[in-house]
């Protein structure tokens, strides 16, 4: 699918095929295109030029009100004018499903998002995540074949957010509907997914599950957005690895000590960021080059940790994690993830 | 030291810092606006003299047995109730279109645009849009050349009062219609609904309350008229032209207050009215 807006190309070539009953998330920076490809995917825009497929059935020129897909926008969009039952029945009501049908499925989906007590609220009445979860309750009341979600739980504070992330899971695995779920919250899709696409820049960098887009990205924009790169590029990497390429290695990889054997690299550390239980530590090469080490404050005192400060270390780690990203069939050369190219 | 000091005995006063803000404003409320108010009322309850030279100060209900008595006044009343209510109607139906165009359809750029031409209107002379129309009805006059003038009368008198006040209704309208989030419209395409749908279920009840709110001044501007009548409406009379011959030619400045009562009582009752509806937070 390739969708441009004017001079601007949003999406500069997309191809996905999604799977019945996955919960599938597009993940990537904001003007990535994601958005747009969950809204053609809605109806809400037409693709430039490519087609849209649901259930072998080609709905590219099918309006919104016709698509068997559901939305829950990022601004919940609930009616102001209609209390929470009104809101859930709505779907059903313009489909002239039958009351007494419309009030038993409406009641069955609060039950779903544990909002059982709030029929006769009004929107302006409930918190953020209750919105949320009437918004998500909208859509689930008419069984579409796939929910589509924006960004849902972006204006949730952190906890909440959490605690969201858990439930839609449940939600998802408890009805069977397909999720395709679009976040810039890298921490958020992989918590969540069955898979994911990574995007950048109106394409797609990769399609993974989880662990295969952490454990071995394909290019260097992946491993930067998914995690901590820790990326070694040209002379720095030639004076670690030997020779030259893009490297990169997971901070929790890698071990901190003064005798670490066999000792990978050697360098100064330049600062200790201390996160509670956790602590990174930013390690400047001495062959050039930084690299993010990740220790847990398992025996270490917090005087002790942030007293390593300037000292000389020693680093190694297992050349089982270290991932080469011009190596890999999928990987692509850094840098061609920011090119642009003009829809056909 | 002496301003530091009342800046001081300011700052710690919340009571005089209010009074200070709200003084003057209330004083105009209050006194000019209320007062005034006060005074037709106890004006209408006064009389003139046999020779029509004076007010006699004396209570009596005598004018409003007049009111209610004369038919003459009845038909009036009807008649410019009724006026309003065309007027209403119309700029309400004039308004939707253009408001929903300028609020979810146009550009920015062309938002803006048609802001300005809906208000400059309001920058041009009443007078000079008022015979402007008078040209348009007259015989021989652009209308009446492709057959479509009613001929000065009560059809012209509401004809150039929907144009008059048309821009009281689009704005509020067009006000309304902008806070409505486009997503609102999207979920409810997403949910099902066609586009007929989603205006009767979504779009027409966010915009009730700002049509009402935009009626409440098409209605009071239309209850106090009398100039655009005079103009276009041929021998027609409308309360503001009882009220304002009563005033000058009679020199009946009581039951000239009285008449003034009529669209007072009516805009109190329909205020009260569309205060269930919410409309009054729309303003």
């Amino acid at each position: 699918m390739v969708k441009s807006f004017g001079p601007v190309t949003a999406v500069a070539g997309v191809d996905l095929a999604i799977a019945d009953g996955e919960f599938f998330s597009m993940l990537g920076p904001s003007g990535s295109g994601k958005t747009t490809v969950l809204r053609m995917i809605a109806g809400f825009e037409q693709p430039t030029s490519g087609r849209v497929l649901l259930d072998d059935r080609d709905v590219t020129g099918v309006p919104p009100f016709a698509r068997d897909v559901n939305t829950v926008f990022q601004d919940y969009a609930l009616f102001p004018h209609m209390d929470v039952r009104a809101n859930v029945e709505y779907g059903l009501r313009v489909k002239r499903v039958g009351r007494a049908e419309r009030r038993e499925r409406a009641t069955a989906a609060l039950e779903t998002v544990r909002l059982g007590g709030y029929a006769d609220r009004r929107p302006t009445q409930l918190s953020g995540g209750q919105r949320q979860r009437v918004a998500l309750a909208r859509a689930l009341v008419n069984r579409p074949k796939v929910l589509l979600l924006d960004e849902p739980l972006g204006a949730l504070d952190l906890k909440l957010r959490r605690e969201m992330q858990l439930e839609l899971k449940q939600i998802q695995r408890d009805v069977g509907i397909t999720f395709v779920f679009v976040t810039h919250d890298q921490e958020e899709a992989l918590t969540m997914s069955d898979r994911i696409a990574v995007f950048n820049d109106g394409r797609i960098e990769q399609v993974d599950t989880p662990a295969r887009l952490y454990e071995a990205p394909a290019t260097a924009f992946v491993a930067g957005f998914v995690g901590t790169s820790n990326l070694l590029r040209g002379s720095d990497a030639r004076a670690v690895f030997g020779r030259d390429g893009t490297f990169s290695i997971r901070p929790e990889k890698i071990h901190l000590d003064d005798d670490a054997e066999p000792t990978k690299a050697r360098g100064t550390v330049r600062a200790v960021v201390y996160l509670g239980s956790v602590n990174h530590y930013l390690v400047d090469l001495d062959g050039g080059g930084t690299l993010t080490v990740l220790r847990q404050n398992l025996r270490d005192s917090t005087d002790s940790a942030l007293d390593q400060e300037g000292r000389r270390v020693a680093l190694s780690w297992d050349d089982a994690h270290v991932i080469d990203l011009d190596d890999s069939g999928a990987g692509q050369p850094v840098g061609a993830g920011t090119e642009t190219q003009e829809a056909p | 030291m002496a301003s530091s000091g009342s800046a001081g005995l300011l700052h710690r006063s919340p009571r005089l810092r209010l009074g200070l803000l709200l003084g003057p404003p209330m004083l105009w409320l209050g006194v000019l606006y209320l007062g005034s108010l006060a005074a037709l009322f106890i004006t209408s309850l006064w009389t003139v003299d046999a020779f029509g030279a004076g007010i006699q100060r004396t209570w009596t209900l005598e004018n409003f047995r007049t009111l209610f008595t004369l038919d003459v006044y009845r038909t009036i009343t009807f008649r410019t109730l009724l006026t309003a209510v065309a007027v209403t109607v119309i700029d309400g139906l004039v308004a939707v279109p253009v408001a929903l165009f300028m609020a979810k359809v146009a550009s920015p750029r062309w938002q803006r645009i048609l802001v300005i031409l809906v208000l400059t209107p309001l920058w041009a002379s009443y007078l000079v849009k008022a015979y402007a129309w008078r040209g348009m009805f007259s015989t021989g006059g652009p209308l009446d050349s492709v057959g479509l003038s009613p001929g000065y009368g009560l059809s012209a008198t509401i004809v150039t009062l929907a144009y008059l006040w048309l821009p009281y209704m689009v704005l509020p309208m067009y006000a309304g219609l902008e806070r409505l989030p486009d997503s609102l419209l999207e979920a409810s395409a997403d949910l099902g609904a066609g586009t007929w749908t989603t205006m009767r279920r979504v779009v027409l009840p966010v915009l009730f309350p700002a049509a009402v709110a935009g009626s409440i001044f098409t209605f009071s501007l239309t209850l106090g008229d009398y100039i655009a009548v005079k103009i276009v409406g041929g021998t027609n009379q409308l309360l503001g032209n009882v009220v304002y011959d009563s005033f000058l030619t009679g020199n009946n400045m009581p039951f000239a207050a009285t008449v003034s009562l009529i669209p007072v009582v009516v805009m109190l009752a329909y205020l009260t009215a569309v205060r269930r509806t919410g409309a009054l937070e729309n303003l």
